[in-house]
């Protein structure tokens, strides 16, 4: 099956625009009070920490007239109460900022958490089909690196953009309202320390390009030669890889290295052409002072000292929130992108669930008519509504499963099984085997309706089994899977996965069945012991028994076993066998194994070859026909 | 910890020390230019000439050049260091990994030596480059600016006795409640992570199950938890911005209302100059101890990764090279003399206990037993890729510690279980086991091995591109690969750890008949989960528990021992063929 890669081609800025709107749609739909109250705040906070500046040139130009006359109790009457307030902006910035920080720190994780749960609500509803078409580390990364980048970005870049920004319009106007000689010295400065980032961020882009495919390329050789590290000793290989890994590592540094250099050098220069700026602006405007050039300004205030030193702290606020604004500017881009690979699997078709015909609880009567009930009566139906005529029929139960002339392809055009059918009757025990690629796992895959199927019918107690809702459906049938799932947690908890209202004794019972009982109560904790990592801490055969107690919980009537046994070594699998039989008594089973000793007692065996059914029958009529079964039990084929 | 580390540093001390160089000539030009300034601004108010001004100007521009000089070189020198740092540390650790024995790679595990040559180094490395720059800066400027307030400001310099232990106190109370809260919340969002990817893998169960309503439920409890502590560590945080702050602006305040006052009163020799660096000097310095916080949370939070670093290059290996070693190997005998095992010195169980075994050089021996008899555990012992705990093993009459380790595993060769290609073509793979061999002993060996008829059905034949985890071949015929790998060494020993598991019987009989054939006196020591690959072996051993239960010929055994008899009539009887 083909692996589809999410990290392919940068979108369009168009549509990159697109998905930032959607974003902030979203922030604003989780937030319709909070967002408009943060933006104020953060614009008065701003606001307030760049009007101080007029107030300080005031008080300047005041001490300046009351230090020649030395008359301090006059100019304390002027200075104190523009300080006063001075004071009082200060503490309307500070209360602000507070708000909207405290705001934001809330309102970004409570945004990350229901993206998150979006996310995931959206993953739960996919097909089976795109997990086996994407890979599992992509579909996490969405969760890690593409919801961090959200963080990034509301907690930080979105804040400092609009408070930055807001602090540089309001300077650029103070500045243009002393004196636009002196501002126009500072814009072409800014213009320098753009074309300086610029070209210098191009450098670092490259080489960051660059460094990710060396490090891309470090962390495969490693991650390879680290799982392979017994091999190594074991071949006396351990010098040779080594001088691998050197030449590998060496690539990585030249490559690591001129990315950073070019990342580091950036911030000191960028901001030492801020101090250029400052310097320049101290000289030009004491020549300004000296020369008596007629200022030009919106306030028509003249060139004076009280100008030129507010000024000099000014071109600091205003070179600073630029490159704050900038900077922000590239996390977001980052994040849009992290947001438009999260709103593509929302965007993902949701697996379709137009199934009507439901499974439900029912009393039979003595005279064999069903009726419908509320309460758990261990007696199940098919409930069938026909919208011809409105009428509600019930079809017990039973198990019967059927596959008439059912064709099938992952992808167009490469058909996975041809003219497939089977019949199974309640009780009875079917068995696939066959080549790897043979098609027997893809069989299983359609009975759950994981995948529909393309052509030909598949029929559950004789209803087509489209027309069933697919949970029901899926309830009705209990999978066992060569590959073990468990989930973090206890024991009990894993078992009753399989019905969660089953009670701890029906859940012991199910682990007897399965003969996992055993084992499991000399685990330390028993039943309690909590598994992590997937059962990390369990053999193969023991994850296998839990997943099989976990399945008999359920209690379906049709089973599905996919290689379940395949990783119980043959004397394990002895007493496994028996609690499998138990397992299997009085319902349909469908088994894929490689054991033929697994499938040898199955009422029929199908032998699969290319997606056709080219031998079906009993064990010792197969054997008789010395057809390729006959082949199979031999040794002669190699099964894998 | 962070001196084992700073040992890998070298050849890189050299950027390390112009990198602190370079930074600390930026501090010190950066915290006498507002100095100069305030000169500047003074003469100004006094009027001076044209010429006296543009001189100071002159000077501070040459002086914010050699500034952006130093700091622009030392972004790069420090890259420089810390890169080359980083690219010491992984080849000192891998070399370290590299000195490992089994025991060794058994305690970290394979995918945390992973993480600690990626993530942990990268943490690292961030972590240096930040403290080499910003460890050196920060204090400097800090002191610089105080120094220069002072003496500058007089009186006015007072305000930093109460802003600078307010800030320092503040960040130091946010620094120790945020740092926990932060840990917590990391963990409960890794193992969050972690669930997550159990439902990804798992897919199949849930929706077998039609559990997706109930893993979302799951999903947003666990959500909603963690973003109330999130929520709450971030809160905390938050609170720095307005510290800083209230700090700055009681600072501009205070300079604001006394120096007008000193000013004016002609009260000290101040003027407004001065008085505009005092705010100048009063934002470096809560700048700086921003810094300084901003340095104790990346080193805390670098110091874990800089532990498990340090934990790998500490590490013993558990098996050392004799110094006065034995090269050759004599012949394919092997004896263990009363050996017991266990996998670590605490265990309290001995995986192998008392095992007396005498295998004479050329013959074939076959290993039997269920999952979790140390079947694996036995052979490992004989290339000693593990020490006995008790009781000695030899090989060729020699002890196996008294051998030099690569003459002892050359003549030893072993097909692991859990076994591996690397990427590569098949020939590369092959001639790890010999890189100076032919083609021709190339296909001898794959022919012994059955394989050299799939593998020149490639298209490409000995040539065919392994992918990485050899993803592209069946499990049978990675088996036999794997084989001819071990082949090629020409090995006295060859041992078959359960390698023929996923070829079919036919191709497994041909093997074992190619060994009698063609490498009759090389000792084969056999381990199957089936017995008809070990039924024609000079000899069989049953283990059970960590011993070995019974031993002998197939007919002797089918006679005298249990285990073997059930096992045996189960295979044959279930239809012997399993061919997973």
């Amino acid at each position: 099956m083909p692996r589809n890669n999410n990290y392919g081609e940068p979108k369009k800025p168009a549509e990159a625009f697109k998905s930032l709107k959607r974003l902030l749609g979203l922030l604003r739909q989780f937030y319709p009070k909070l967002l408009p109250v943060t933006l104020v705040c953060i614009l008065f906070s701003s606001g307030a920490s760049a009007i101080p500046a007029v107030f300080l040139q005031k008080v300047i130009a005041d001490i300046e007239v009351f230090s020649e006359s030395g008359d301090w109790a006059a100019a304390r009457a002027v200075i104190y109460p523009k300080v006063y307030v001075l004071i009082a902006l200060y503490v309307v910035s500070i209360i602000c900022m507070t708000l909207w920080q405290q705001l934001v720190a809330i309102m970004t994780q409570g945004f990350l958490n229901k993206m998150r749960c979006k996310l995931f609500d959206s993953m739960q509803n996919l097909p089976i089909r795109y997990f086996d078409t994407h890979k599992h580390g992509d579909i996490m990364s969405h969760y890690t690196n593409d919801i961090d980048t959200l963080r990034q970005m509301l907690s930080q870049a979105l804040p400092s953009l609009v408070q930055a920004g807001a602090v540089v319009v309001f300077v650029f106007a103070i500045m243009l309202y002393y004196s636009i000689w002196l501002t126009l010295i500072v814009i072409i400065g800014i213009v320098l320390m753009m074309t300086v980032s610029k070209k210098i961020g191009g450098g670092s882009a490259k080489y960051f390009i660059r460094q990710q495919a060396a490090v891309g390329k470090t962390e495969g050789f490693v991650q390879e030669m680290m799982n392979g590290q017994k091999v190594v000793q074991v071949f006396c290989h351990e010098e040779q890889s080594q001088k691998d890994f050197d030449a590998v590592n060496d690539a990585l540094y030249e490559d690591m290295y001129r990315a950073h250099a070019y990342a580091n050098a950036l911030v000191p220069i960028i901001m030492n052409i801020g101090n250029v700026l400052y310097v320049i602006i101290a000289t030009i405007g004491g020549v300004l002072l000296l020369t008596d050039v007629p200022n030009l300004s919106f306030s028509g205030m003249p060139i004076c000292l009280s100008i030129v030193v507010p000024f000099l702290n000014m071109t600091k606020q205003f070179t600073g929130n630029l490159n704050q604004v900038t900077q922000q500017i590239n996390a977001i881009v980052m994040a849009v992108a992290g947001a438009d690979r999260i709103f593509t699997l929302m965007d993902e078709q949701p697996e379709a669930d137009d199934g009507y015909v439901t499974m439900v609880n029912v009393h039979t009567a003595a005279d064999g008519t069903v009726t419908e009930a509320d309460e758990i009566t261990h007696e199940w139906a098919w409930k069938h509504p026909h919208t011809a005529d409105g009428s509600i029929t019930y079809t017990p139960l039973r198990g019967e499963v059927t596959l008439d002339s059912v064709d099938f392809a992952y992808e167009e055009g490469k058909d996975v099984l041809h003219d497939v059918t089977v019949f199974a009757k309640p009780g009875q025990k079917v068995a696939f085997v066959g080549a790897t690629g043979a098609g027997k796992t893809t069989i299983t895959n359609l009975i759950n309706r994981f995948y529909d199927i393309a052509d030909g019918k598949i029929r559950y107690d004789g209803i087509n089994i489209n027309k069933i809702k697919k949970s029901d459906l899926r309830r009705s049938l209990g999978i066992v899977l060569q590959e073990t799932n468990l989930f973090t947690g206890s024991v009990m908890e894993n078992i009753r996965y399989g019905r969660l209202d089953a009670t701890d004794e029906e859940c012991v019972a199910a682990a007897k069945l399965a003969g996992a009982d055993d084992f499991i109560t000399r685990l330390p904790e028993g039943y309690d012991t909590l598994l992590s990592g997937n059962g990390a801490n369990l053999s193969q055969g023991q994850r296998q028994l839990i997943a099989i107690a976990r399945a008999a919980v359920a209690d379906p009537p049709v089973m599905i076993l996919d290689e379940a046994t395949s990783s119980i070594d043959t004397r394990t699998e002895a007493i496994v066998q028996r609690g499998m039989d138990a397992l299997m008594k009085g319902r349909t089973v469908f088994v894929i194994a490689h054991r033929l000793s697994t499938v040898k007692n199955s009422d029929v065996i199908m032998v699969l070859d290319h997606g056709r059914i080219i031998e079906r029958g009993s064990h010792d009529a197969l054997l008789e026909k010395k057809g390729t079964y006959y082949q199979l039990y031999t040794g002669a084929f190699e099964l894998d | 910890m962070f001196r084992t580390i700073s040992r890998c540093l070298r050849e890189f001390k050299l950027p390390t020390i112009i990198t602190i160089l370079f930074m600390t000539g930026e501090a010190v030009i950066e915290a006498i230019i507002p100095f100069i300034t305030a000169r500047l601004v003074d003469n100004l108010t006094a009027g001076i000439a044209m010429s006296a001004l543009l001189r100071t100007g002159l000077i501070l521009f040459v002086m914010t050049l050699v500034s952006l000089f130093c700091g622009g070189m030392a972004g790069m020198t420090s890259a420089k260091a810390a890169a080359g740092l980083a690219k010491n540390v992984r080849h000192d650790i891998f070399e370290k990994v590299q000195t490992f024995a089994f025991s060794n790679i058994d305690k970290f595990s394979s995918s945390s030596l992973v993480t600690r040559l990626t993530t942990d180094i990268n943490n690292v490395q961030m972590a240096f480059m930040m403290l080499i720059r910003m460890a050196i800066r920060a204090p400097l400027m800090l002191i610089f600016s105080i120094i220069m307030a002072f003496i500058m400001g007089g009186k006015l310099a007072g305000t930093f006795v109460v802003v600078i232990p307010v800030l320092a106190c503040g960040l130091l109370l946010i620094g120790k409640f945020a740092l926990p809260a932060f840990r917590r919340v990391f963990k409960k969002y890794d193992r969050l992570n972690e669930s997550i990817e159990e439902n990804v893998r798992g897919m199949r169960v849930v929706k077998g199950f039609s559990r997706e309503e109930y893993e979302k439920e799951k999903f947003r409890t666990a959500a909603e938890d963690i973003c109330k502590d999130f929520t709450k560590a971030e809160r905390i945080v938050a609170l720095n911005g307005p510290i800083m702050q209230v700090c700055l602006y009681f600072n501009m305040a205070f300079i604001l209302m006394v120096g007008s006052k000193i000013i004016i009163n002609g009260e000290s020799s101040i003027n407004v100059g001065e008085m505009s660096s005092m705010l100048t000097y009063g934002f470096q310095i809560l700048i700086q101890l921003m810094m300084l916080s901003m340095i104790y949370v990346m080193m805390t939070l670098s110091a874990e990764s800089a532990k498990r670093i340090s934990e790998v290059l500490q590490e013993e290996p558990d098996i050392h090279n004799p110094e006065t070693a034995c090269e050759t190997v004599a012949d394919g005998s092997i004896v263990f003399e009363n050996v017991s095992f266990k996998y670590s010195q605490k265990a309290k169980k001995f995986a192998l206990s008392d095992i007396d075994v005498q295998i004479p050089s050329g013959a074939t021996v076959g290993i039997i037993g269920g999952t979790g008899s140390s079947k694996s555990t036995f052979v490992q012992l004989i290339p000693r890729l593990y020490d006995v705990t008790e009781g000695r093993i030899k090989v060729g009459g020699v002890d196996v510690c008294e051998y030099d380790l690569h003459a002892l595993r050359d003549a030893v060769a072993m097909v692991l279980q859990k076994n591996v290609l690397f990427s590569g073509t098949i020939k590369e793979n092959l001639r790890w086991g010999n890189p100076d061999a032919t083609d021709e002993e190339l296909i001898e060996a794959c022919k012994l091995s059955q394989a050299h008829d799939f593998v020149s059905a490639f298209p490409d034949g000995y040539d065919t591109m392994i992918e990485q985890g050899g993803t592209n071949v069946s499990g049978g015929q990675k088996q036999r690969l794997c084989i001819a790998r071990a082949l090629l060494k020409k090995p006295k020993i060859l041992i078959l750890d359960d390698s023929t598991s996923a070829v079919d019987t036919k191709t497994d009989a041909f093997i074992r008949e190619g060994f009698r054939k063609y490498i009759p006196d090389t000792t084969k020591i056999i381990i199957a989960q089936r017995i008809a690959s070990v039924m024609d072996a000079d000899m069989i051993l049953v283990m059970d528990n960590g011993k070995i239960a019974a031993s002998g010929t197939h007919d002797e055994l089918m006679q005298s021992c249990d285990i073997y008899r059930e096992v045996y009539e189960q295979q044959t009887n279930g239809g012997d063929n399993d061919a997973a």
